[in-house]
């Protein structure tokens, strides 16, 4: 290798390890995760969003969407002794109480079997239909509901 | 003639006047002092300060919204597990003697042991406010003044058809301010626990 080559290949091995050695937050100042703080820092107040009232059941989005909780759920009980969702809105219960059965894709197992009451896999329900608060979009976007649902 | 053969009256008479205002102000201090040591009994203080209350039950109903909500109105335990009127009262002392029982053989004194008696305890207390229709919830909600017009569009369905059918709070508001029993729900596996019968009574119109 001739001189002048191997110097710059050192020269350029060098700068590469000096940016290395620099903190990623020189170049990553612009870059803000969601949640908005480092990890071990507090949590940010999640901002008096207030749950929206009673109303008539939300239309959907997109057809796979989940539909959404159309009512307030404070202090609802869902432990391993009781299940609040489903004190209404079971199949031996809907009738009564006015509420929307569960779906028939909830009474399967995890290989597609079909069981004759709901799965226990589906058993938090709140991990899939939420409540609505009215929050504002975090950001601005230009979504359109499914062109089948409008 | 000996002193024997006087009737009661003329013993009094005897003793004087003086005697029977003294009796007649022992029995106000008396019954003063009976009544407030029953209030003092009579307070969440007191109650709570069993361990077996504070760190179950207590613990629990400090999530619920009869202990903080945004008026700042409270219900304490009394005002929900003792009645208010004095014969009913009497008789649910007598037999919270039982509790004290309970408390002095460990009953209940881990959570553990709570957690495996709070079917049983539950379903006395559904009992209890069932028979009494209710009526330490009625002592504030009183059905009478529901403005339906501004309760929510599933409270106001459900309370007109449920009053009318001559239901009782207690048949629907169950947990409300503690947690549930295992309840029998059509889950999974069979777990058992509360009946559908007992968590949702039918209404005595439609038998």
């Amino acid at each position: 290798m001739k001189k002048p080559t191997r110097k710059l290949v050192l020269a350029f091995v060098a700068a590469l390890g000096l940016a290395a050695a620099l903190p990623p937050s020189a170049s990553a100042q612009a870059v803000k995760s969601i949640r908005g703080s480092d990890v071990s820092a507090p949590e940010a107040a999640p901002g008096g969003f207030k749950p929206i009232p009673d109303q008539a059941p939300i239309q959907r989005d997109y057809v796979q969407q989940p539909p959404l909780i159309p009512h307030k759920v404070e202090g609802y009980e869902v432990t391993k002794n009781f299940n609040k969702c489903m004190d209404c809105h079971a199949w031996s219960r809907y009738k009564e109480t006015g509420a929307t059965k569960v779906s028939l894709t909830h009474f399967k197992d995890r290989d597609g079997g079909e069981l004759s009451n709901v799965s226990p896999r589906r058993y938090f329900c709140m991990q899939c239909h939420v409540p609505q608060t009215d929050a504002k979009p975090l950001v601005g976007n230009q979504f359109q509901r499914a062109e089948g649902l409008r | 003639m000996s002193d024997n053969n006087k009737t009661l009256m003329q013993k009094i008479r005897g003793a004087g006047w003086s005697a029977i205002a003294i009796l007649f102000a022992a029995g106000i201090v008396f019954w003063g002092g009976f009544n407030w040591a029953l209030e003092m009994t009579n307070r969440e203080k007191f109650c709570i300060s069993c361990h077996e209350m504070e760190e179950n039950v207590f613990k629990e109903y400090r999530n619920t919204i009869h202990y903080q909500n945004r008026t700042g109105v409270r219900a304490t335990c009394p005002d929900c597990h003792v009645p208010k009127e004095w014969v009913p009262k009497m008789i649910r002392k007598i037999q919270a003697s039982k509790e004290v029982y309970g408390k002095v053989m460990g009953t209940i004194n881990t959570p553990e042991k709570f957690q495996a008696e709070r079917i049983r305890l539950a379903q006395n207390e559904w009992r209890r406010m069932k028979a009494n229709n209710s009526q330490e919830c009625r002592n504030c909600h009183n059905y009478e003044y529901f403005d339906y017009s501004v309760q929510g569009r599933r409270s106001n369905q459900m309370h007109q058809t449920g009053l009318a059918a001559g239901q009782t709070c207690i048949d629907c508001h169950k947990g409300i301010a503690h947690q549930l029993p295992p309840i029998a729900q059509d889950i999974g596996a069979d777990h058992g626990g509360v009946v559908p019968e007992v968590m949702h009574p039918q209404p005595p119109k439609a038998q």
